[in-house]
């Protein structure tokens, strides 16, 4: 019943060509977008949040399990681990990430 | 036909200012969640709103007025929203106001601390209205966040007035009224920054305008149509394709759209690039890394463990006031309200025939009396609801959540009304609609009552240390948890077997943290408060009438009523768990509203009101085990009548509100049953 296992074992293979998943990324990391994966809907509901590619965002929590929170453009957004796994990105190095959230 | 009536109401309008000589507003309140939105809207308009349903939609709409230098003003409260596209309900109300009603002028309410993200809904609403003032709400958290905003350069840019103000503290909202009134008079400049698509899809979107333009439909403004059309928007694409081209036409758009199926993020990145040339002289930027409250108040709030100790601490803080405060309010109403006016009500009636006095004494007044007996506890609910909502915490208990709705199939949202059907089952039933897709709010509509209610607490809070003493409370306490056992257990099951499908996007805005705002804490209870009375309470009071006449009827006396003959005709099945046909009429009585379960039980167990015969004789009437099976049934047994009208309001079903309603009674009884079996066996 735990909520926990079937994520893990799935991380390991997020590594693209457009970078890796959003859910790979851990906490306090600064990242880029660079790719979206979705419907129109899902997609136009992560846009109006922030979510853009190019859109620079910080991890503010990844327990590896569960949801995250992320900060981009000012606002702190909660993902399940499924729509964050959708979002490709290109990790920044620290400080990098040109403003705080 | 729609225009012409629309121009016929201008006129009308415009006739109603020459009559009454005072001039009126339209005025339109648009903003994102969490921008102190209803704060503005309370502050403006008091107590003179109007809290309504938008046509046809389960959507809230709030409407009010009020004066100013001569002119009434009407304000609208359109929907929180981050965009204009229809990805829900509560966006197309939104636009098609915008679009279809035309108000005089449109407030886009702002908030300072995520000025990027709140200027995107702007960069959506200038094209949409002539007329937009941007509210800068929240300049003081802004500050506190560390950011500099200068109002003036922010208004230079984007050529329309812009409003620095604190809602919260009742700064800057006459200013912002008074802009609005020089901007629909004229008195203002006007020339609005309007974003534009990105080089590379401007083709693209000027191919489509051509093909579309003299199929758009009025009012709908034919750019505004190209543009939704290439971010794929569902309810402007239906329209086309359904409603407004002819089949081939189509067939050119569709085509070109296919070739462009990523354009829905150019349009928000062109969106986002325009925000960011209006704020880029404006806006100075804090220094990376200063820790801020909601960044220490959030490494607790929404941690694994951590975060479900407080969320768990604040239910325990709620049902500690519920019963310290709520109970003995709502015995003191018990006594010296209801008790009171059935007294007096009794010696009018006293020549009068014994029926009637009973209807009025017993139906009417004992229906009024539980629907305002149950006030208190409901109150405290709302309350500290409006105040956790109020503070930003609300999201961070749906994100700790969202772990365990996973199992259900359910996101952290489905939380929220959950959460409130600790109070009553009714306002979790019509909360589910904050639930994007209308599988997860079916299937939290369908959990909702498994959620034990204030209501049903205080029976067990009567009945469970008549039986186990001392244990009373550790007995409460694993009925909860049997309870919330049971609605995963369903949840799960339903999710496999019954509402099968993809589980909705969870994407959930985590506002700052902030101080509460009193008034707008206050008038949200009332309004909460009065509309569980409306609409639960006159059905409470129907349904009371109905049950009075069935224990009454044919003979005056309970014992001989028809309610006793389907209890009698229950009785076997009440057998099996011990139970005779005395508790299973209390059962059936529960259905009205599940506190009614003390009151038939002491007219059942002929103790009448006095609560110590009442011990004594259930006490003799029942072994533990079927007190326990009895406790078990109550708990999970169908929702009383008001979640019953709520499950078919919201679902606008009657297959699936006997759905509900069938599932509840076969597992309460079957864990009644099984209870039993296992304690008589102890």
């Amino acid at each position: 019943m735990s909520p926990t296992g079937k994520y893990e074992s799935m991380e390991s293979k997020t590594m693209t060509t457009d970078g890796e998943s959003l859910s790979a990324v851990p906490t306090g990391e600064a990242a880029q977008i660079r790719k979206m994966q979705g419907g129109h809907g899902f997609l136009s509901r992560l846009a109006s949040l922030g979510f853009t590619p190019g859109a620079h965002l910080r991890v503010i929590q990844n327990y590896g399990h569960g949801p995250i929170i992320v900060s981009v453009r000012d606002t702190r957004v909660a993902l399940g681990r499924g729509e964050a796994k959708k979002i490709l990105v290109e990790r920044l190095a620290r400080g990098d990430d040109g403003r705080r959230g | 036909m729609a225009v012409e009536a629309e121009r016929f109401r201008d006129v009308a309008q415009r006739m109603e200012v020459v009559l009454n000589g005072e001039a009126t507003l339209t005025v339109a309140l648009a903003g994102q969640p969490n921008v102190g939105k209803s704060t503005v809207f309370n502050l403006l308009t008091g107590l003179s709103q109007h809290v309504g349903n938008w046509p046809g939609k389960t959507v809230e709409q709030k409407t009010g007025s009020f004066h100013f230098n001569g002119t009434t003003i009407h304000l609208v409260d359109l929907p929180g929203t981050y965009s204009m596209t229809a990805n829900s309900a509560e966006e197309v109300i939104a636009r098609d106001f915008i679009i279809k009603e035309r108000p005089d002028v449109v407030i886009a309410l702002v908030n300072a601390a995520s000025l990027e993200r709140n200027l995107y809904l702007v960069a959506e609403l200038l094209p949409l209205s002539t007329h937009v003032v941007v509210g800068l709400n929240m300049v003081d958290v802004a500050a506190d966040e560390g950011m500099k905003i200068e109002p003036q350069v922010l208004e230079a840019a984007l050529g329309v007035p812009v409003v620095p103000m604190v809602a919260a503290k009742n700064r800057g909202l006459r200013e912002l009224v008074e802009t609005v009134d020089q901007v629909a008079r004229g008195e203002v400049p006007y020339q609005p920054n309007l974003p534009e698509i990105r080089d590379d899809h401007r083709g693209v979107l000027d191919q489509i305008q051509v093909l579309v333009t003299d199929w758009v439909p009025a009012p709908y403004p034919a750019d505004w149509v190209a543009l939704k059309l290439l971010e794929g928007d569902a309810e402007i694409t239906a329209m086309m394709r359904d409603e407004s081209l002819p089949a081939e036409q189509w067939d050119l758009v569709h085509e070109i759209l296919m070739d462009h199926e990523d354009a829905v993020l150019a349009v928000a990145s062109g969106r986002y690039d325009w925000v960011a040339r209006m704020i880029r002289a404006a806006v100075t930027r804090p220094r990376v890394g200063q820790i801020t409250l909601t960044e220490r108040l959030d490494r607790w709030a929404t941690h694994p463990l951590w975060g479900l100790a407080i969320l768990a601490s604040i239910l325990g803080v709620v049902f500690w006031l519920t019963f310290t405060i709520g109970t003995p309010l709502q015995a003191i109403l018990e006594t010296y309200v209801v008790g009171t006016l059935a007294d007096v009500a009794a010696s009018l009636l006293a020549g009068a025939p014994a029926w009637l006095s009973g209807l009025v004494v017993d139906g009417i007044i004992g229906g009024a009396g539980t629907v305002i007996t149950f006030l208190p506890i409901l109150v405290i609910f709302f309350a500290v609801l409006a105040l956790l909502e109020d503070m930003g915490y609300m999201a961070r208990a749906a994100y700790v959540m969202d772990r365990f709705m996973h199992l259900m199939g359910l996101h952290g949202k489905s939380f929220l009304p959950l959460f409130l059907g600790f109070g009553c089952n009714v306002p979790a039933v019509m909360g589910a609609r904050i639930i994007d897709s209308r599988r997860a709010r079916l299937l939290t509509i369908l959990l909702a009552p498994l959620v034990p209610c204030a209501a049903r607490m205080a029976v067990i809070v009567l009945i469970a240390p008549i039986f186990f003493g001392g244990a009373a409370t550790l007995v409460a306490w694993g009925l909860v948890a049997m309870s919330l056992f049971v609605l995963a257990v369903v949840g799960v099951l339903i999710n496999r077997w019954v509402l099968k499908g993809e589980r909705a996007a969870f994407i959930m805005e985590l506002p700052l943290y902030h101080r509460p705002n009193p008034r707008s804490i206050g008038i949200q209870v009332w309004q909460n408060s009065s509309e569980f009375l409306k609409k639960a309470g006159s059905l409470i009071l129907i349904f009371s009438v109905v049950v009075w006449a069935l224990s009454t009827l044919p003979h005056g006396q309970i014992e001989t009523s028809y309610l006793a003959s389907a209890g009698k005709a229950l009785a076997p099945l009440g057998g099996l768990m011990g139970l005779d046909w005395r508790m299973m009429v209390t059962l059936l009585a529960s259905f009205v509203a599940k506190e009614n379960a003390i009151a038939t039980m002491g007219i059942l167990f002929g103790s009448g009101e006095d609560a110590a015969g009442l011990d004594t004789a259930l006490a003799g009437a029942l072994t533990p085990a079927a007190a326990m099976a009895f406790l078990v049934v109550q708990m999970l047994f169908i929702p009383c009548v008001a979640t019953v009208a709520a499950i078919k309001q919201e679902t606008k079903s009657w297959a699936w509100t006997a759905f509900s309603v069938g599932l509840l009674m076969v597992i309460s009884l079957s864990a009644g049953i099984a209870v039993y079996y296992v304690m008589s066996l102890i």
